[in-house]
């Protein structure tokens, strides 16, 4: 019961704007090439399984298969995943320990050798068990699998150590390409540098740094798909030169964001000829106080830190200048598991009654004795939305006589600072591509557990309620100890969450079939794109 | 003369030697290193067992003077490695993105010998008019503006008058391909670059020529001719030209090897796959054999261009060549 | 390089005065009579370095004030050259980025060229193996072009105006060094120099007190042409996003980042900063260059 309304709500939660595809769809054309942009500079191998970056993932994702996949037709669903490579989703068996699939039939990789369950097996044991000296980016995220075996040619076997319910969503993971065995078996590290997958497209051209290229794989086994005869993606770093490609129609779109003004530019500017797709992004800001460094080991000084900022107020205004609008806590605006707008507005700094949570902050730091506390939010040297959030943080500060100075660095030495704890506070992010709550949040835990938790704090009663969730197989319950989870976190004021970020993808109006979703790392294998030309 | 040539070739060595070093130290003090910025760059989750493992591949964890060692053979074997980012051997990498910015060079010095010679020598004939004040405030406004400025503010304006005009804009195409293969696109592509690349190195050319001719025609020989009315006063001024041309010419080979820093910034507004570019992701990602590779690079076209000046001069001073 | 390297060549002057020389003010006069261009730089120089000391007075804004509800707006009454992504008054900006421009100009170009006299002037005067050393110390950093030794210095010591500051200076000096070497050079020659040596005169009075009088013509004129070069500078690795930060007024940040992106739907907020850094360093390379006009002899007007 609470599951059905669950996804009713996770289907409203999510804006979907104006000019995106109705219900009653044209039947797709065939032909053309997509000419999009990646919004990076190229990642530095061409391993999805070993990178983290989405320069790799929107170059290579369209030569490969995966397992199992957000539903590319409705892939702003947090819930609803569908098969690629396997025939029907499995129910668990043993307990929820054992989950079995079955492979298509007649999958051919590109060079014309046929793909089996070995395949499979041998791809997810790349992820999940790298073989020493092999880099697995999300190994941690599959903690929970103890073996991947192919009994047979058409069969692949999971087994996990313990039930739990982030394994599906884990295992829709973009990234994790489905390689030919053959070759991993001659080479580990065979595809840093080739491309060989069972996709919808083929590779025609790799210019390091420049473009690649793809066309049509005739032996696709999603009949029909994929419509295009082809695409080319080109490596474009800057964004005026993505807004100006648009404008100009030298690209059709990017597949990440773009901000609110280069989206009203170009919609002013090209009328019907642009029409752009809006969602809320898997993606936020967090506010990090170092607690090992004084003040900030005092909990009074960090509750009166998130309770100065009027997070209602400052998301709308802040949505019409950066990539960022919906209000909300640890986890995902759209999903079932977040919290309601009413459980959200009991928690510390996120009080409608912005006036009365400001003088409760100004009583904590008269109370801890540091009224004129001024010290330093290390920034990352990115325009979205880091320094407008940055800048917004700042002034919210002073409204409670904080003096605060903002220290911009390029991501090199910002991650190193947060690394070595030589800051005393920190303004991160936080991004994951599969919506997948109950995993995501374990980058909260402290940081014994979680090494990237730059908070620097301890306690075991967090991680308690954690490894109780994680092993929860039932939703209601789940969700129960999710709120018991985010409370003890605001409670303490270890870490807050700001504003989550906001898609907003124009593209030109030839461009049909494709649908945003939560995160700029689903849905980029173009299969069912066509161009209405 | 041979002597000289042998001892002013040895002191190339030096140079190179210290340059090096200069740039393996510089990048080793740069805080965090090539693997952080690969496993943890998007914010995702990396663990230290992954960087020990990256430090060990890229033979980051051998002692330093065993790195700096090796760096220095390679370079004398042209080894220049392989890029520490990628995977794929330094020189591929710089290969791959040449053409664009030799072209946009080329181009450049082209637009500007073809702007500075003649500007400057008119400006230094007709010294003090009107002429020679527009001459100079454009040549001081070519070295005044920031070349990125002008890359920024042309493409605006080429966007803005080709939407007035066409009622679609136009902008330079955004991927790059060889000029044979299609030489109105790739010039469509390098245009734009080359004149706000050229613009400055124009500048800096017209008035050097201006000044040089400005001696040339302040010599005797040129006045005494003048004052005999022997000749005519555009074979006077051409002849003053001349030779003038050797500083302006010298000058133009050096400020060649300077390009890179203008190509750096243009080759960013621009989105185009060149040398600069890739030495600002090189420094970015802290990938020290590409950054080395490329930083030895510009340093050696900087040391032959001024060994070829200098040779030039020597071999142009009757002191030095016969002795 | 704004400075012509080939036409500092000066005819040693002995440090006595000449037997006829005009009065101060009438020299002055005709400085500025003849040129004109010279005066006018002069002028933008004045006016930048006045608004850069007077920027409490002149700006009408507090630069770095956030206004989300005026972002990107156009110029207008209120805001005189318009307002950038985060609101605040662009003119504002550039008054104060006057200032900042000054003072790393000024900086780099007063520290660089000191440095580099010194050290030019002494490997000049001490010649041999000093000489040798320090003249390939200055090739190996003037093989490295401004902007990637700039790179290397902020990525290490981290940004800032001091920081940015050092990042200038550094490739600046050997190129001083160089050029006041070579005028030095010709002033190590004169038999005076080994009058004083002989009369037991200290290295640092007769570097000091001969030398450094008569390469102070190609000096001024080099640190003109630094303070120049300097803002420049400051401008790319601004606009790389190496240099001042956040929310610093600087016209070379004010450049990066937004100014580009919204270059389409904005243009003022690209354009009137670069346009304040063009004539800023017109201003200076054309003072520099009647300087140069003037201090030159060979360049005297017929």
């Amino acid at each position: 019961m609470g599951i059905v309304r669950a996804i009713v709500k996770s289907a409203l939660g999510v804006v979907l704007a104006l000019g995106a595809t109705t219900a009653t769809a044209e039947a797709p054309k065939r032909g053309g090439i997509l000419t999009y942009m990646i919004p990076a500079d190229g990642g530095p191998s061409l391993d999805g399984h070993r990178e983290t970056t989405y320069a790799v993932l929107h170059a290579t994702a369209p030569f490969y298969s995966v397992l199992i996949r957000v539903n590319p037709d409705d892939p702003s669903s947090t819930t609803d995943f569908r098969c690629d490579l396997c025939v029907e989703l499995p129910k668990p068996t043993d307990d929820g320990l054992t989950y079995t699939f079955k492979i298509r039939k007649g999958v051919k990789f590109h060079d014309g050798s046929p793909l089996t369950a070995a395949d499979v097996a041998a791809s997810w044991n790349k992820v999940v068990h790298p073989k020493p000296g092999v880099a697995s980016a999300r190994e941690n995220n599959f903690v929970m699998v103890d073996t991947i075996t192919a009994p047979d040619d058409e069969t692949v076997v999971f087994k996990l150590k313990f039930a739990t319910l982030t394994f599906l969503p884990a295992l829709a993971d973009p990234y994790a390409y489905i390689y030919s065995k053959q070759k991993l078996d001659q080479d580990m590290h065979w595809y840093e540098k080739n491309i060989l997958g069972s996709g919808p497209f083929k590779l025609v051209d790799y210019q390091i740094g420049q473009s690649i290229k793809g066309e049509r794989n005739p032996d696709y086994y999603h009949p029909g798909q994929p419509y295009l005869d082809g695409f080319v993606a080109i490596f474009a770093p800057k964004q005026a030169v993505r807004t100006d490609a648009i404008r100009a129609d030298r690209a059709a779109l990017e597949f990440r964001s773009l901000p609110p003004s280069a989206r009203d530019q170009l919609v002013k500017e090209l009328g019907d000829k642009i029409k752009v797709q809006e969602s809320d992004w898997n993606c936020g800001n967090v506010v990090t106080p170092n607690h090992q460094k004084k003040p900030f080991d005092d909990v009074r000084v960090r509750k009166a830190l998130f309770l100065a900022i009027d997070q209602w107020k400052g998301a709308q205004a802040l949505s019409k200048i950066a990539i960022v609008k919906t209000v909300g806590s640890i986890v995902f605006p759209g999903s079932p598991l977040a919290a309601t707008k009413e459980e959200l507005q009991q928690l510390i700094g996120y009080s409608p009654d912005i006036d009365k949570s400001r003088a409760e902050a100004r009583r904590l730091l008269k109370e801890a004795g540091q009224e004129n506390l001024s010290f330093e939010l290390l920034n990352r040297n990115v325009d979205q939305p880091y320094k407008y959030v940055g800048t917004w943080l700042v002034d919210e500060w002073s409204k409670v006589g904080l003096k605060v100075a903002q220290k911009v660095v390029p991501t090199g030495p910002w991650l190193d600072a947060m690394r070595s704890g030589d800051f005393t506070v920190a303004l991160e992010a936080n991004c994951q591509n599969v919506v997948n709550p109950i995993a995501d949040v374990g980058r909260w835990l402290p940081h014994e557990v979680y090494r990237e938790n730059y908070g620097y704090f301890a306690d075991p009663a967090m991680i308690d309620i954690y490894n109780r969730m994680l092993r929860e197989t039932d939703f209601a319950k789940a969700r129960a100890l999710m709120r018991q989870f985010e409370t003890r976190i605001n409670g303490q004021a270890h870490q807050l969450m700001v504003t989550w970020w906001y898609r907003i993808v124009p593209m030109r109006s030839y461009v049909e079939g494709w649908k945003i979703s939560p995160s700029h790392y689903l849905n980029q294998d173009l299969a069912n794109i066509w161009l209405d030309q | 003369m041979g002597r000289y040539v042998i001892k002013r070739v040895l002191l190339v060595i030096p140079t190179l030697l210290g340059a090096a070093a200069l740039v393996f130290v510089l990048m080793r003090l740069v805080p965090g290193d090539v693997c952080v910025v690969r496993l943890g760059s998007s914010g995702g989750t990396f663990d230290p067992k992954a960087i020990a493992l990256c430090h060990a591949e890229l033979g980051m964890d051998r002692p330093v003077l065993v790195q700096f060692l090796d760096f220095v053979w390679g370079f004398l074997r042209l080894d220049f490695g392989t890029s520490m980012w990628s995977g794929a051997p330094v020189t591929s990498e710089i290969w791959a993105r040449l053409p664009i910015s030799l072209e946009i060079a080329i181009l450049a010095t082209v637009i500007a010998i073809a702007i500075a010679i003649p500007l400057g020598a008119i400006s230094a004939i007709k010294q003090n008019t009107w002429i020679d004040i527009v001459v100079r405030v454009f040549a001081v406004g070519g070295i005044a503006t920031p070349s990125f400025w002008l890359g920024i503010v042309s493409l605006l304006i080429v966007l803005d008058v080709t939407s007035a005009l066409f009622g679609a804009p136009w902008m330079p195409p955004i991927e790059y391909v060889p000029i044979w293969q299609d030489p109105l696109r790739n010039l469509s592509m390098a245009v734009l670059p080359a004149v706000t690349v050229g613009y400055r190195y124009a500048a800096v050319s017209m008035r050097m020529t201006r000044s040089a001719m400005l001696e040339v025609m302040q010599e005797d020989y040129i006045r005494t001719a003048r004052a005999k009315g022997l000749m005519n006063k555009l074979i006077i001024n051409r002849h003053a030209l001349k030779n003038a041309l050797l500083p302006v010419v010298t000058l133009i080979g050096i400020e060649f090897a300077f390009l890179i820093g203008g190509l750096v910034v243009t080759e960013q507004v621009f989105n185009l796959n060149g040398v600069g570019r890739l030495f600002v992701q090189a420094v970015q990602n802290q990938d020290y054999t590409l950054t080395q590779a490329l930083v030895m690079l510009t340093v050696m076209v900087f040391v032959i261009c001024n060994l070829i000046v200098d040779l030039l001069y020597a071999w142009l001073d009757p002191r030095i060549r016969f002795s | 390089m704004a400075t012509n390297i080939g036409t500092i060549g000066l005819s040693p002057v002995a440090t006595d005065q000449g037997p006829k020389r005009l009065s101060r003010t009438r020299r002055l006069f005709r400085f500025f009579r003849r040129e004109l261009l010279g005066t006018f730089g002069l002028l933008l120089v004045v006016v930048t370095a006045a608004t850069g000391l007077c920027a409490e007075l002149l700006a009408p804004y507090n630069p770095t004030a956030n206004d989300f509800g005026a972002m990107m707006e156009a110029p207008s009454w209120e805001h005189l050259l318009g307002t950038d992504q985060f609101g605040r008054d662009l003119l504002s900006r550039i008054i104060y980025g006057a200032r900042t421009a000054m003072i790393v100009g000024l900086s780099s170009a007063v520290v660089g060229g000191t440095i580099g006299l010194v050290m030019g002037v002494a490997s000049a005067y001490f010649g041999g193996k000093t000489d040798l050393i320090l003249q390939r110390v200055f090739d190996v950093f003037m093989a490295f072009p401004l902007i990637i030794m700039a790179l290397a210095v902020v990525a290490i010591f981290g940004t800032g105006v001091q920081n940015v500051i050092i990042a200038i200076t550094i490739p600046l000096i050997p190129r001083c060094a160089r050029v006041v070497r070579s005028s030095a050079l010709a002033i190590r020659e004169v038999p005076y120099v080994d009058a004083a040596r002989a009369l037991g005169f200290g290295h640092a009075r007769i570097i000091l007190c001969h030398m450094v009088p008569n390469v102070m013509a190609p000096f001024l004129i080099m640190v003109t042409a630094f303070v120049g070069q300097a803002v420049l500078a400051e401008a790319s690795l601004s606009y790389l996003g190496l240099g001042v930060q956040e929310p610093v007024p600087a016209w070379g940040l004010m450049l990066q980042g937004g100014a580009e992106e919204y270059a389409s739907s904005a243009p003022w907020i690209a354009i009137f900063p670069g346009v304040a850094i063009v004539l800023s360093v017109l201003g200076i390379n054309l003072f520099g260059d009647a300087l140069r006009d003037t201090l030159d002899p060979k360049l005297r007007k017929r």
